[in-house]
């Protein structure tokens, strides 16, 4: 069998995941993207939906971040407006952040950008919140319901849902 | 064969067929016996699950988190009560968490026996050697039995630890489970691992680069068999973990051979863990008392572990009622997935069938 160079990733025993904080992330991505982080906290920062896929290219490719594996894409239904948070993992330095984005338009057709061509693992993750939440992504290359069925009526996690 | 028209051919695979390994379909395109297109169906079997979990208090949605991945159910539970007790600060008992692992890490090998069996059930080595892996999930089976009455559907674990301590003729049948198995991994791998027929029809096929499978969001055995040493026992130890030694065994090419071999080696770590889990295990109390209803304080949490089919994370909004205000199951299954169409271009039917059954997953934890 051929032997292939294999990738040793930051590990150890009691080698805690760290996590990095909305501050450094603000400070590494204000050098090019200044306006793009809204606020931060320890865990989170909030981003300008204008800027999604600019600050998420930064976060994929900057050599001090290197979010390489997006985790997670969930959206909040907050009644007034929708939020969309994406968990990031860096498999490198074995870290770990939470970026978040507050849907513009209130409750009337939430749109925000698609980090389909960033992240593939954004694909059946924006499907699936178009589908039970109606987040609409654009840009996303195949948005279509997922889980239930073309010409189904409602957006059954949302709160106002009645079933 | 220049000059001769050929026209593309779009077959439905599914949803119901003993390959899909539950209701799964599949539209391909083929264009001769190749294929050039794909598109993964879900949905037939979506409960609403994270729908469900709004209206349930903290203690009842471990029974929905059962039939999340139905054949791996002491992993869900773990995934999700340790979210739980992350998000209320529940301080789980020693004991508790040894036994959690002991259960957690039973089922993973119950679970890659599974997925093993079927794999060679997809290769064509029709039900004898699925016999042979189901007869060793049988005595894992019994072990779940002997704990919480029940085989498939478990929810033996609570917030703040387990729901009964193990008995006494628990440990007896565990440790006789523990000294067997290496000799049973030796027999199966002896009959797959260099049969020549298996390799002629694993190595090389259905291929997914590390690059790849990291864009993909891919996590789990099929990550490290695309050779990127990623485990979150490893990374971010949870329960007892940074007390065992573990090592992640990881494959070179990333084909289906890889897929499979991971696993076998995880099965052989896993029953490593288990022993060391039984050295180290003292008594004491097994659960720490939580009120009946747990009023976790406002605030959000996401907890994932390491489960037989990847990283089972489980995102919680408490608003400081009895339920949780949303529940998002980032289900690993659904997420292995994503890279399918990319993995299936360029086989043909017969190789599809066992890129499908090497992937492993479980439509009750894709469709939610």
């Amino acid at each position: 069998m051929k032997k292939s160079k294999t990738i040793q990733y930051n590990l150890g025993n009691n080698h805690l995941t760290k996590i990095i904080s909305g501050s450094k992330v603000s400070s590494i991505t204000s050098e090019s993207l200044p306006d793009a982080i809204l606020k931060y906290d320890d865990e989170n920062f909030w981003v300008d939906p204008a800027y999604v896929k600019e600050i998420c290219l930064l976060l994929k490719n900057n050599k001090n971040l290197e979010f390489s594996f997006l985790n997670s894409i969930t959206a909040i239904d907050h009644i007034e407006n929708f939020e969309v948070l994406y968990h990031l993992t860096s498999l490198k330095n074995n870290s770990k952040t939470t970026m978040r984005v507050i849907c513009p338009n209130g409750r009337k057709n939430p749109e925000i950008q698609s980090v389909v061509s960033v992240w593939k693992a954004a694909d059946l993750q924006e499907r699936e919140i178009w589908d039970l939440m109606g987040i609409k992504f654009t840009g996303h290359p195949n948005l279509k319901r997922i889980l239930l069925w073309e010409g189904f009526d409602g957006h059954p996690l949302r709160k106002d849902y009645i079933g | 064969m220049a000059g001769i028209r050929t026209e593309p051919v779009t077959v439905n695979l599914g949803p119901q067929h003993p390959s899909t390994h539950g209701v799964f379909r599949l539209r391909v395109t083929f264009d001769g016996e190749e294929i050039i297109d794909s598109e993964p169906i879900f949905g037939y079997l979506h409960r609403g699950t994270e729908k469900l979990a709004e209206s349930r208090n903290y203690v009842q949605i471990v029974t929905l988190t059962d039939r999340l991945d139905y054949v791996s159910s002491m992993s869900n539970n773990l995934a999700y009560v340790s979210a739980v007790e992350k998000l209320s600060d529940i301080q789980v008992p020693e004991r508790a968490q040894y036994i959690r692992v002991i259960s957690a890490e039973l089922q993973r090998i119950a679970s890659h026996l599974m997925a093993t069996g079927f794999l060679l059930n997809d290769l064509g080595a029709l039900a004898t050697p699925l016999t042979y892996c189901f007869r060793e999930r049988e005595r894992i089976l019994d072990l779940f039995e002997m704990l919480c009455g029940a085989r498939v559907t478990l929810s033996y674990m609570r917030p703040g630890g387990i729901f009964q301590d193990a008995p006494e003729e628990f440990w007896s049948s565990l440790n006789t489970l523990i000294s067997d198995f290496p000799h049973y991994l030796d027999e199966l791998e002896s009959l797959i691992t260099s049969n020549e027929i298996v390799l002629s029809r694993t190595l090389g096929v259905g291929k997914l680069t590390d690059k790849q499978a990291i864009d993909s969001g891919v996590s789990g055995p099929n990550l490290r068999a695309s050779s990127v040493k990623w485990d979150l026992r490893k990374a971010a130890p949870y329960e007892i973990y940074d007390r065992v030694k573990v090592d992640v065994p990881i494959g070179v090419n990333g084909d289906v051979f890889d897929r499979y071999y991971v696993r076998a080696l995880e099965m052989r770590e896993s029953i490593k863990i288990i022993s060391q889990c039984i050295d180290q295990i003292e008594d004491g109390p097994i659960r720490t008392e939580t009120p009946y209803f747990i009023r976790p304080p406002k605030g959000e949490i996401y907890s994932a572990i390491e489960a037989p089919k990847g990283e089972l994370g489980f995102y919680l909004i408490s608003d400081g009622s009895i339920a949780p205000y949303r529940c998002k199951v980032r289900a690993p299954s659904y997420l292995n997935l994503t890279p399918l169409s990319d993995m299936l271009k360029g086989w043909k039917m017969g190789d599809l069938i066992i890129i499908l059954g090497s992937i492993d997953f479980v439509l009750g934890e894709v469709d939610r």
